[in-house]
């Protein structure tokens, strides 16, 4: 009875606030605008007959997702989030490995620190790490202060607005995701093995590549996922960097809901978004699965 | 035997400089005289002073910290629940979807989450406000908790909840006089995290709220719209200093316990 | 002073204290206990010996209650024990990680069980220090677990465990975590302990020296079963089988065939090997395949060729281990065959008689061997 209440109340709790929400996104996304409270039709009354049933049914279609694709605003928002986000994770990995490596390999007495400093970032808002790019990157920006500065170049560059200023910001942010699980991943690799790799002939770069980068892997993968799968429905960092040529869906979406107003073709886009990401958030799990296994 | 060269002392500190850089600017820039905040024009306290006399700002932050409070320690509770069920109450039925459920929101977008839950709490009350925000975090902030908790549960030794029963325990006394303890700092560190992800949240709280409801974030989000303002970044000075202070105060403590416990070890298997 | 021999299991009258009666328990297809029947008598010190995996374990996690049997039943003083949870037991367990909780001092540790049951302070705080000085560590009440010693810890488990005064104690590798010497001392510790509470001890060790040395009975276990109980003396000198014969000390085993004479078996093993006399009480047939153990220190080992012993044979010395107290020679026969022997080195290095490729004789008694079926 005990057990019964210890696993029915979390579990009770997510299907309302988790499952079910999605389940409601799913059915508002086949149903049509309307000018009315709630903004969209058809919608069941009390009390609920097997006619108002048959006629509810009927009237869900796939209409919002056959308007999805014939216009192309959205289609090239998927695809541009999908790049985006597949860009940002490889540079995220090539500027977090090295920094994993370096903590992995500091001195003992130095990690907790070093570790403190990744974490330090984790806890700080991200609107206002995001917000803090905003004043870099702008033509009057420090960053074109300093280039023009040094002389690289003598009219300042239009980076904020730019995708490229999401590259940064997204790179910026998402930057401890990727270093902690690689870092945790190589933190536990055995001194011995590269000691051993080297005793059978290995030069400390083909140690690295044979022995260590390939345990680092499952780090390196847990840490990709959870930069390209927030980043792929990114909101906040697009708007604030991105100026209105960027496209992310994220964006997409929440301006069909907060200006449009327009409930079923934003769930439509959700819904989408999530199937997208179910392949991805299906991978990770397994991923981490296979990690608490080999940890137990 | 760890090996430090130059190639990781360069890539430390490039990398730490690219992550502190921004926040170092963004704190200096919140002492300038001058409205324009790129342009360095003497040193002034005045926009902490504006910052304080902001009625709105000061009414936002009282709303978020009331929402974060609150829905972290629901949250807490829930997650502790859901760490011990995922641990220890081995298999039963939908255990599958119920791991699932806990893992996903981690990295579900926030643009998702927010519109499902609106969608699902706009039919549920006649108005949305700071209760409906506090149900949204206390759920995906739960997840968080779970991961944290059971993380410290998987490292448990299991035979000390079974000497607890074994002295005569019931299974809630054993929860409470020993399970509890032992994970209290990981059920503490569960809360601060899911205080943090509250107090930060600006999508799904844009999403769930009401009239009368607006958050810090969200009037954050509305100043930084039209553009860069110190009166932001003082903002993000006091915030950023309260999460620095918290953070090493912290780690400190802990550094301290490991360091004194490891002491008392060593001094205890010498005598 | 005439001091009966403790033996309850040989006395028909006696009732035992703990009853396996065919229990089978089973993890999914795995079976870790096998159709086992076993009576341990009140006041013994019993221990379950075999090689990890054995079921030992499990044994003692279903007498505390973590793991019910699968078919079968376990009594305790005749009452059938499935139905009641572990904290209503009047069982305690020793565990092996010891399990003291590291959040309470030693002296909270040890009250832990007895706040359970009681609220009367004076009578709890009585009772714990009665254990502190049981188990010497009074000095050590204020400290928190990590801050004492390994062996101290050792002996805060086991005052907790005992201070509910349970019927029935079980120890699972106990002494596991300690090193060797500290361990031996314990050993006798324990002895004493279990001697002057007049608890009931059950104890689970891979280590069959400490077995031997502080059990009343011992319980050879392979593969869920049990392959031999009796005393440390039967164990060693009347193994049952190959399996305890060779679990426990050294040992040569022999394989040939056997021929009863008299109260004796003549035992061929080898072309061109005299024949091996060896008495038994054991009926194994009037003649067949069976199986000759030997234990080392049983086997003289001299130069010249011993008169009036009935087992003689002739090697070459392949090896000396030496151990400082005792050396032991591997003896080859012409046919390939290697004969342990043991002698006590009571004399200097330099003067010892035997050095490798030497030609000895080796020889024991009659009644040195143990003929085995299997």
């Amino acid at each position: 009875m005990r057990r019964f209440i210890l696993i029915a109340l979390p579990y009770l709790w997510l299907l309302l606030f988790f499952l079910i929400p999605f389940v409601i996104v799913f059915k508002i996304s086949l149903s049509d605008l309307a000018l009315a409270i709630p903004p969209y039709t058809p919608t069941l009354s009390w009390p609920i007959t097997w006619e108002a049933l048959k006629e509810f049914f009927a009237a869900l279609d796939f209409e919002n997702f056959t308007f999805l694709t014939t216009d192309d605003l959205y289609w090239k928002a998927y695809l541009s989030s999908l790049q985006i986000a597949v860009i940002s994770t490889i540079i995220t990995l090539l500027v977090g490995y090295p920094i994993a490596y370096g903590m992995a390999q500091a001195r003992d007495e130095w990690r907790p620190t070093l570790m403190m400093l990744v974490i330090l970032p984790f806890w700080t808002s991200f609107l206002i790490r995001v917000y803090s790019w905003m004043g870099i990157l702008s033509q009057e920006g420090f960053l074109n202060q300093f280039l023009m500065w040094t002389g690289v170049i003598s009219e300042p560059l239009q980076i904020l607005n730019t995708p490229v200023a999401v590259y940064i910001g997204i790179v910026y942010t998402y930057l401890p995701f990727m270093i902690l699980p690689i870092y945790s991943a190589l933190e536990k690799l055995d001194g011995s093995l590269l000691e051993a790799a080297e005793d059978l002939g290995c030069s400390r770069f083909k140690a690295f590549w044979l022995v260590t980068f390939p345990l680092s892997r499952a780090g390196m993968v847990a840490g990709s996922f959870l930069v390209f799968i927030p980043a792929l429905g990114e909101f906040v960092i697009p708007s604030l960097l991105g100026g209105s040529e960027t496209l992310m869906i994220g964006k997409v979406l929440y301006e069909e809901f907060f200006n449009n107003r327009d409930w079923p073709v934003a769930s439509a886009v959700a819904v989408i978004l999530l199937l997208i990401l179910i392949l991805p958030i299906i991978l990770f799990e397994r991923n981490e699965q296979k990690q608490r296994e080999a940890d137990q | 035997m760890r090996r430090f060269s130059w190639f990781n002392a360069t890539s430390l500190t490039l990398g730490f400089a690219f992550l502190y850089i921004p926040m170092i600017i963004l704190v200096v820039y919140s002492f300038n005289a001058s409205k324009l905040v790129t342009v360095w024009a003497g040193f002034s306290t005045k926009w902490y002073g504006e910052l304080l006399s902001n009625d709105q700002m000061l009414d936002a932050a009282w709303v978020t910290l009331q929402v974060a409070v609150i829905s972290s320690t629901i949250a807490t509770v829930l997650g502790t629940m859901a760490a011990y069920v995922l641990v220890r109450a081995g298999r039963f039925r939908g255990r599958t979807l119920f791991g699932g459920m806990i893992y996903a929101p981690l990295v579900m977008p926030d643009v998702i989450l927010g519109l499902s839950l609106f969608l699902l709490m706009k039919p549920m009350f006649s108005q949305m406000g700071v209760h409906s925000i506090v149900l949204a975090h206390a759920t995906f902030a739960m997840c968080y908790v779970s991961v944290v908790v059971s993380s410290r549960l998987v490292s448990f030794d299991r035979s000390l909840e079974e000497a607890a029963l074994d002295l005569g325990c019931t299974p809630f006394e054993m929860f409470r006089l020993v399970t509890l303890p032992i994970i209290a700092p990981a059920v503490i560190s569960g809360w601060l995290l899911a205080f943090t992800l509250s107090l930060d949240d600006l999508v799904i709280a844009s999403f769930t709220t009401g009239p009368g409801a607006t958050t810090l974030p969200m009037k954050i989000w509305s100043a930084v719209r039209l553009g860069v303002s110190p009166e932001i970044n003082a903002l993000s000075t006091i915030l950023i200093s309260i999460v620095t202070v918290g953070v090493i105060t912290a780690s400190l403590i802990t550094k301290r316990a490991a360091i004194r416990q490891m002491a008392e070890e060593r001094a205890a298997e010498r005598a | 002073m005439a001091q009966t021999v403790f033996a309850p299991w040989a006395d028909p009258n006696e009732k035992p204290l703990i009853e396996f009666r065919n229990v089978t328990k089973r993890f999914g297809d795995f079976t870790a206990i096998d159709d086992l029947s076993l009576d341990i008598y009140a006041r013994e010190f019993f221990a379950l010996l075999g090689p990890s995996g054995c079921g030992k374990t499990t044994m003692m996690r279903m007498l505390a209650g973590f793991e019910a049997p699968t078919e079968g039943s376990i009594l305790l003083s005749g009452h059938d024990i499935a139905p009641v949870p572990p904290n209503k037991r009047a069982v305690n367990m020793m565990f092996q990680s010891y399990a003291l909780f590291p959040h309470l001092s030693v002296w909270e540790n040890i009250a832990f069980g007895l706040k359970r049951e009681s609220k009367d302070k004076a009578a709890i705080a009585a009772r714990v220090d009665e254990m502190l000085k049981l188990t010497r560590l009074e000095k050590f009440a204020r400290r928190k677990p990590h801050q004492i010693s390994g062996g101290q810890r050792q002996r805060v488990a086991l005052a907790r465990s005992l201070a509910k005064a349970p019927k029935l104690l079980l120890l699972d590798e106990p002494l596991g975590a300690l090193d060797k010497k500290l361990r031996q001392d314990t050993q006798f510790e324990l002895m004493d302990i279990q001697e002057k509470t007049g608890t009931t001890f059950v104890i689970v060790t891979h280590d069959q020296e400490e077995a031997m040395t502080v059990a009343s009975r011992v319980a050879v276990m392979d593969e869920g079963k049990l392959i031999q109980v009796a005393t440390p003396a039967q164990i060693y000198e009347q193994p049952g089988s190959i399996y305890v014969a060779d679990f426990i000390g050294e040992v040569t085993i022999l394989e040939g065939h056997g021929e009863k004479v008299g109260d004796a078996y003549e035992f061929a093993f080898a072309e061109g090997q005299p024949r091996l006399h060896a008495k038994t009480s054991r009926d194994l047939g009037a003649a067949g395949r069976m199986y000759l153990a030997i234990r080392p220190e049983k086997v003289s080992i001299s130069a010249d060729k011993p008169e009036d012993t009935p087992n003689v044979l002739k090697g070459r010395i392949l090896d000396i281990a030496y151990l400082g107290n005792i050396s032991t020679y591997h003896v080859e026969l012409s046919n390939g065959q290697i004969i342990k022997a043991q002698e006590a080195n009571t004399r200097r290095l330099s003067r010892r008689s035997f050095t490798w490729e030497d030609e000895v004789w080796l020889s024991w008694t009659d009644t040195a061997a143990v003929v085995l079926e299997r």
